[in-house]
């Protein structure tokens, strides 16, 4: 009797070391499936952020404050002008201010991503990655087929972050070493990077190639016709991205699966 | 110029805003949508975002709209062709670094 209970109970023991190898086994998995992702982002990220440190410590920031605002904001817009703010000494209110409008097109893609993601993932692990949301990391995640767990983000997250802060080090360290047309050329990767994120899914959805074109056409509209001065560019963004999603989810409803 | 405190207080502060709208809706939202619409709508947000973050930004980002433009058209065309991230934006700068040589 106490025989057969004793190896019930080692069974039991047994059945739950295995289910906690095999759920170990998927959280390693999905990390390092996550990493491999972000090698191309991080390997994009690296003349963007060089970008960052040269002209940052070029308008006479210290190279550990730009570093420093690497490691802590990991965003590309909201840190050029960030940095264009502080070196002109505007106040930490327009600092602020601005650098919030940059970034509201966070708050959809932040919205976008709660919908792919397990509906139980807690609090602690949903305001974790939701650090890690860029323009970059965001896109390549919800282009993602399955299904996006938290242990996938964190090695989604891992290259590009550090990638980010090294390349600001190289660039604020290298300064005026690099000649100024050079300089100048590399403010082109950060668009090619987003480029290289759109079009091959362009190429394969009609839907795709027409929101993005029409959140195109959208946005000129507002940068470039004389009455539409008023408008910043953050909120040229948001607005171009409302609208297009809007026609596109009009025009090209898809299924709920 | 700014001080070493303010630029301190302004890198926190911009730290603070830049974190706000990432973790707000993800944190908050938790359902799971079943309106077609917003179903689509959300689908098709990073498509949009990048459309509009490319142009008309991309033109004014090497100084000179020629370079620019030839810069583009080689990382569309390199994106085109699935060739990454890493080499289309390498394709664009030496791009618009041999215009800037040759040219202006």
């Amino acid at each position: 009797m106490h025989g057969n209970i004793l190896i019930r109970k080692i069974l039991n023991h047994k059945e739950n070391i295995k289910e906690n190898i095999s759920k170990i086994n998927k959280h390693n998995r999905d990390f390092i499936y996550g990493l491999k992702k972000g090698i191309p982002i991080a390997l994009g990220y690296l003349p963007v952020s060089f970008t960052f440190g040269l002209i940052a410590v070029k308008g006479g920031m210290p190279a550990w404050i730009a570093i420093l605002m690497s490691l802590t904001n990991l965003t590309s817009a909201g840190q050029f002008a960030g940095a264009d703010l502080i070196m002109a000494n505007a106040s930490l209110l327009e600092i602020s201010v601005t650098t919030f409008v940059i970034n509201i097109r966070y708050m959809l893609m932040s919205l976008s991503l709660s919908q792919d993601i397990d509906e139980n993932m807690p609090v602690s692990k949903r305001s974790i990655m939701a650090f890690g949301i860029t323009d970059e990391i965001f896109s390549v995640a919800s282009m993602e087929e399955r299904d996006i767990t938290f242990s996938y983000m964190m090695g989604l997250i891992s290259c590009p972050y550090w990638a980010w802060a090294l390349g600001t080090a190289l660039g604020a360290l290298t300064c005026s070493v690099l000649p100024a047309s050079l300089q100048d050329s590399m403010g082109i990767a950060l668009y090619a990077m987003f480029i290289a994120l759109v079009v091959p899914e362009a190429r394969k959805s009609r839907a795709v190639l027409a929101v993005s074109v029409i959140a195109i056409v959208i946005n000129s509209l507002l940068t470039w016709l004389p009455m539409m001065n008023v408008i910043s560019e953050g909120w040229a963004i948001i607005i171009s991205t409302i609208a297009a999603c809007t026609l596109g989810s009009i025009l090209f409803p898809r299924e709920v699966n | 110029m700014a001080g070493y405190t303010k630029m301190i207080i302004a890198v926190i502060l911009m730290a603070v805003v830049t974190y706000i709208p990432r973790a707000l809706p993800i944190v908050v939202f938790r359902r799971k949508l079943k309106s077609r619409f917003w179903h689509s709508f959300l689908y098709y947000v990073p498509y949009a975002v990048l459309g509009a973050m490319i142009f008309p930004g991309i033109v004014y980002s090497t100084g000179n709209a020629y370079s620019a433009m030839a810069g583009m058209a080689v990382a569309l065309v390199l994106a085109f062709l699935n060739k990454g991230l890493m080499k289309v934006a390498l394709g664009a700068i030496l791009t618009v670094y041999a215009v800037h040589l040759l040219f202006l």
